[in-house]
């Protein structure tokens, strides 16, 4: 048992955490707001490889396990990275176990070419918003019993939204076939289960750094001739708040872990880490914000963007309340009485 | 990061798990409804096995089990709803005994402690200082070679079945209020100590102990006249790692399933059917998650022979908290029933449903209050100033 990062990890860490300082900074992030990604800084995360870091060797990947994508996960979410590495990192690995020998992979590999998975039930041939809709060049999508893929950038256009994300309608017109039936179901739910734990881990990330805006702010700002920081009300709800992303923290890691060691509870604590970092982020960046008082409500401050983001990022999955009953029906059973 | 407990903490849980199963009946579990929180059965079962002794750091001539192994007999038997508080005391008592005591405390108390036949009350509150230990008022006073003590204490639980009282008194009142502090191990038998039963709203008995002219030899001191705070702060200490407190939940979620699955509501819907229901139980076993992950970390961090403060604080905060929002949700979905008590024949699961959300407002209050925990987090992790 060893519940830190390792010194591999810790130097990763850092090198990331170089690279998203640089390159989505807070101004950086407001300047692609409106297109929900960076450019600049997809190319420029394609130079430290990556997104093709947890692909196997074998087929030219960086075979990395995914405990070192939630390491950057972690930052997307710190920096709440308008960077689409979550969606790309977990469809291209599902495009890889299943067709190990696409000839998209090595773009994909590369970063070249972005790919993004729906997260909403398909009908007909349109994929309702879809993450990453608006840049990924290729999408995979559940259609009826099969997994298809949609290949070729189409003229999707985005859909603006709560959380400045790239969202948009995709069309399934003409899309192949990669996986039919049993495998196919099986190889997305766990995709599915792959995005909870990592997206998890961001909104963990986004929540450490809302509560550490809240808390800079109440050490700065002063009022009735005191810092708002020496106010037990506070204090007590920082400290209420910083509980749940600490505890969101470990279960989503743990959740990482589960799923690297194909252990049977990686399905259920991916989905339990979601929702409890979806709520401990939200609480997070709310709180902060409420500790701003009005400012915390003007757009010139950060605080709200980080409020935004923590509904919108998972919120793309839909409704929570279908993800308890999901979830329910793995952990408990029925009514034993007619 | 890596999850996995070690192969000898793995076999170890099967131990337990199987103790556990031979030991913790129906019957003591049920003997705990009675009003006093301990099974001396049970208590000496677990003594047999070594594993209160096994707890004592090795460093202190204990039986060196790790912490991860601690860890592990902790959680399973907190996840059966097993009554270990004594447990905890016994190995608290023992371990400070044997690091700071003098001589006479190690011989005549610590065997007697770790072989389960003894137990030692926590003496710290007062009627007006709680939260607030350091301002503790009960006076110790040198008389020739005798300390003569004078004072009260409140939540002295477990003092009516216990031998001992750990007794934080004031020795001098000419100082700032945490250096005038001398722990004493007092016999409860000793002339002038008055025992009297604090009944509480969770069916479990506490007490409030009298002292008057209470008098001593110098040889149930431990630690130095005026440097009771170094006692306080060993055995604050020991009880990381091994005081429970992390699972208060899954016996409820297990009862409230168990009712649940069997049982309709007036409009004919069996209950776990309901989705609200099904949500709500999802909730508290995500909850029983996070309460999980923060246990292994404390439970990795003592592996890694770190002093945590503030990571203690929070699970304990989380733990509680939540079990105290779990044990509102149970009744509640149990209907009308939920409030039938123990004994009563139509009662869900026996009447659990309510003692547990009788017991649980008591976890947030004992240990350190949420709001002490909370001001703790804010200095500790987050930086903000210290305001009492």
């Amino acid at each position: 048992m060893y519940l830190r990062l390792n010194s591999d990890e810790s130097a990763i860490k850092d090198i990331f955490h170089s690279f998203f300082e640089s390159e989505c900074s807070i101004e950086r992030v407001r300047l692609s707001q409106h297109a929900g990604f960076d450019t600049r800084a997809w190319e420029r995360l394609i130079e430290t490889g990556a997104p093709g870091m947890c692909l196997p060797e074998q087929i030219g990947g960086g075979g990395a396990p995914l405990t070192t994508g939630a390491i950057v996960a972690d930052l997307v979410g710190e920096f709440i990275a308008p960077l689409p590495f979550i969606e790309h990192l977990v469809a291209s690995r599902l495009l890889a176990s299943l067709a190990p020998d696409h000839d998209l992979i090595p773009a994909l590999i590369s970063g070249e070419n972005i790919i993004s998975l729906t997260l909403q039930p398909t009908k007909d041939d349109h994929a309702k918003l879809v993450p990453a809709g608006t840049i990924a060049d290729a999408v995979i999508a559940c259609k009826g019993n099969d997994l298809v893929l949609a290949s070729g950038k189409d003229t999707a256009s985005l859909l603006r939204n709560t959380a400045d994300l790239p969202l948009a309608h995709r069309t399934l017109n003409g899309a192949e076939t990669i996986a039919s039936g049993n495998e196919a179901m099986e190889s997305f739910s766990r995709a599915r289960s792959e995005w909870q734990a990592l997206m998890a881990v961001a909104l963990t990330g986004l929540g450490r750094k809302a509560v550490d805006i809240g808390v800079s702010y109440a050490k700065e700002r002063y009022q009735f001739g005191v810092l708002i920081g020496s106010f037990q009300g506070l204090q007590h709800g920082f400290a209420s708040t910083i509980t749940g992303v600490e505890g969101s923290h470990f279960l989503s890691n743990r959740a990482v872990s589960a799923l690297e060691n194909d252990s049977d509870l990686g399905d259920k604590l991916a989905g339990m880490a979601f929702l409890f970092a979806s709520e401990a982020a939200l609480n997070a960046s709310a709180t902060s914000l409420q500790y701003h008082g009005g400012y915390g409500f003007a757009e010139e401050y950060d605080i709200q963007l980080f409020y935004r983001r923590a509904k919108g990022w998972p919120l793309q999955l839909g409704d929570p309340g279908v993800e308890y009953q999901r979830i329910a029906n793995l952990c408990l059973p029925s009514g034993k009485v007619a | 990061m890596d999850w996995s407990f070690p192969p000898e903490a793995e076999e170890f849980r099967t131990e337990v798990k199987a103790f556990i199963n031979e030991h913790l009946t129906d019957e003591v579990i049920s003997s705990t409804h009675e009003g006093t929180i301990h099974n001396w059965d049970f208590h000496k079962k677990i003594a047999e096995r070594g594993w209160l002794g096994g707890a004592v750091p090795s460093e202190l001539g204990g039986g060196g089990k790790s912490a991860l192994e601690m860890a592990v007999m902790i959680e399973e038997l907190q996840l059966a709803g097993a009554p270990i508080d004594g447990m905890g005391v016994a190995i608290v008592v023992a371990s400070v005994v044997l690091e700071l005591g003098n001589n006479h405390l190690k011989e005549s108390i610590v065997p007697k402690l770790l072989s389960g036949e003894t137990l030692v009350s926590f003496g710290y509150t007062e009627p007006d200082s709680g939260s607030d230990v350091a301002a503790a008022q009960t006076r110790a006073v040198k008389d020739g070679d005798e300390w003569v003590i004078n004072g009260q204490k409140m939540w002295t639980t477990m003092a009516h079945i216990a031998d001992y009282v750990l007794l934080l008194t004031r020795t001098n009142t000419e100082v700032p209020k945490h250096k005038g502090l001398t722990f004493f191990i007092v016999p409860l038998n000793t002339s002038g100590i008055e025992i009297q039963p604090v009944h509480t709203m969770g069916t479990e008995r506490s007490n409030a102990t009298f002292y008057d002219d209470v008098r001593i030899g110098d040889e149930w001191r431990i630690g130095d006249v005026d440097g009771g705070w170094e006692i306080m702060k060993a055995a604050l200490k020991y009880e990381r790692g091994i005081a429970g407190g992390q699972f208060p939940s899954p016996p409820l979620i297990d009862a409230f399933v168990d009712h649940a699955q069997t049982s309709k509501r007036p409009d004919g819907l069996t209950i776990i059917d309901d989705p609200v229901v099904r949500e709500r139980l999802v909730r508290a076993l995500i909850d029983v998650e996070v309460c999980r992950g923060f246990a292994y970390n404390t439970a990795f961090l003592a592996s890694e022979g770190v002093m945590f403060g503030v990571e203690g604080s929070m699970t304990k905060l989380f733990a509680s908290e939540s079990y105290k929002k779990h044990s509102k949700w149970f009744i509640d979905m149990a209907g009308a029933e939920g409030l039938l008590y123990l004994g009563e024949d139509e009662a869900p699961v026996g009447g659990l449903l309510d003692e547990h959300f009788r017991h649980a407002p008591v976890t947030t209050i004992y240990g350190g209050t949420s709001e002490i925990t909370r001001n703790l987090i804010a200095e500790g992790l987050l930086g903000l100033p210290r305001t009492r």
